[in-house]
């Protein structure tokens, strides 16, 4: 196995395992975070359901932080390995002629998602261990909204995170259809799963935005 | 036509390089690309001066020597063709074209424009063949059925002239396509299931050895591959890859 990945195509697919992991918790983050905009008590109920849930808590949620930081390191570890593999730069270099921006700035747009991920770290998910094992408060049901509302009172943080989810459609607007072409997947090519790569990388970065203005104009 | 060309001037592998500018006068439209660089040549050597290097052989597109890297496209502006079935139409009077060498850390520059692409043979060899006996025995190839549609994925894969442009245009310098290609034309046929896990093993051991890149699938391989390559060759490597490690 340590053979395996070691090798391009092992990473190259490691990579691509990781990227449809995280493709589908977007999903559920998305789901979830879109009840807010309608019913605070369905908001709360489903966080309450994620935060104590013992399955989601030391199943999904250790396999969850090791997906994010797996595809971080790897990505840089191969971008780093690319940059070797090219050391000497064209004078002119036409890389629009042959492919997308996204797919030849996958590096810049990870890290700016990258940049996001340690800002969300800091306003949700430091808070919550703080509150919940290191506190150790009292777990009320009732508290999500509030936290979330109060989240996206400061301009700058809503500006941040639209900042953020336009990068995050950029990456995914190539990596939906590389993840499927990594696997040794030709669906990848085909009309139908470009299309529907191009309203994943759409809807789910427009539905997090929507989110956190929502909240920013109605708090 | 009158043109400018910026091209990449190296004396030798160890020597830095640099553009150097030179001006070409009354070209033809119906020229080829390389006909241009013979007119340059000519012009270099009448001066005195050291003419440009710069790979070519059949100059009919099929022996993948030339590699030209112009105006920053493999094989130049056109589309499914090396740099010598280019021509001069292309180009309009008075422009300004940059010509460089592929840029790979596998593929050293030898001189001015032509680099050093063994490390494609050496990964030939690491496993892009099939074990037959050739010593007068040789079978009919009719005798082991194939279906049409494998017969044209098979050849179309076979297609790779090995010259490198895939290499040039990726901006990870990633051999897959050429790699991919010849896994393919082996997978798809029956003659090269005997040896299936070991070729696609060495063989991808071999490309990671020689220092190429990783894919990540921009596909700026299979838009600039003068034989119509496409990124199905890298999947179906994959899925071969993935099959060979799972059988151990």
């Amino acid at each position: 196995m340590s053979g395996f990945l070691k090798s391009s195509i092992g990473r190259k697919i490691a990579m691509a395992l990781s990227a449809f992991f995280l493709m589908f918790f977007l999903i559920i983050h998305l789901a979830v975070n879109i009840t807010s905009i309608f019913s605070p008590d369905l908001f709360n109920e489903l966080s309450h359901f994620m935060g104590t849930n013992p399955l989601v808590q030391f199943a999904l949620q250790p396999v969850l932080v090791f997906g994010v930081v797996f595809h971080f390191v790897m990505g840089f570890v191969l971008e780093l390995k690319n940059r070797k593999a090219t050391i000497v730069k064209y004078v002119q270099d036409n890389g629009a002629a042959n492919s997308t921006w996204m797919s030849r700035n996958m590096i810049y747009s990870g890290i700016a998602i990258l940049a996001f991920i340690v800002l969300h770290f800091i306003d949700f998910w430091i808070p919550e261990l703080n509150h919940k094992y290191i506190v150790g408060m009292p777990e009320d049901p009732t508290r999500y909204f509030g936290e979330l509302q109060h989240k996206f009172v400061p301009v700058w943080r809503v500006i941040a995170y639209v900042v953020a989810f336009i990068f995050l459609g950029l990456h995914l607007a190539h990596g939906f259809t590389s993840a499927f072409q990594s696997m040794g997947s030709t669906a990848g090519r085909k009309k139908t799963l470009q299309q529907i790569g191009k309203a994943y990388s759409v809807i789910i970065p427009l539905g997090f935005i929507i989110v956190a203005v929502f909240h920013f104009l109605n708090h | 036509m009158n043109l400018t060309l910026k091209i990449w001037r190296q004396k030798d592998s160890n020597a830095k390089g640099q553009m150097v500018d030179y001006k070409v006068n009354d070209i033809s439209e119906h020229m080829s690309f390389l006909e241009m660089m013979d007119v340059l040549n000519e012009q270099l050597v009448n001066s005195g001066e050291e003419p440009v290097a710069f790979d070519h052989d059949c100059r009919e597109g099929i022996c993948g020597m030339c590699s030209l890297y112009i105006n920053g496209e493999a094989h130049g502006p056109d589309r499914g063709i090396t740099t010598c079935q280019l021509h001069m139409r292309m180009f309009n009077d008075g422009d300004t074209i940059t010509i460089e060498p592929w840029r790979a850390s596998p593929f050293p520059v030898i001189k001015d424009l032509i680099v050093d692409r063994m490390a494609f043979e050496r990964i030939q060899q690491a496993g892009g063949y099939i074990s037959v006996n050739t010593s007068g025995n040789t079978q009919d190839a009719n005798s082991l059925p194939i279906s049409k549609h494998a017969a044209d994925e098979a050849m179309d894969a076979a297609a790779c002239i090995g010259c490198g442009a895939c290499v040039a245009s990726c901006k990870n310098s990633s051999a897959m396509l050429f790699v991919g290609a010849k896994v393919s034309q082996y997978a798809l046929l029956p003659q090269g299931q005997v040896e299936a896990a070991d070729r696609v093993k060495n063989m991808v051991a071999q490309m990671d050895l020689e220092g190429f890149g990783n894919c990540t699938n921009t596909g700026a391989c299979e838009v600039e591959c003068p034989k119509g390559i496409t990124l199905e060759s890298i999947a179906r490597m994959n899925r071969e890859f993935v099959k060979a490690n799972v059988k151990g």
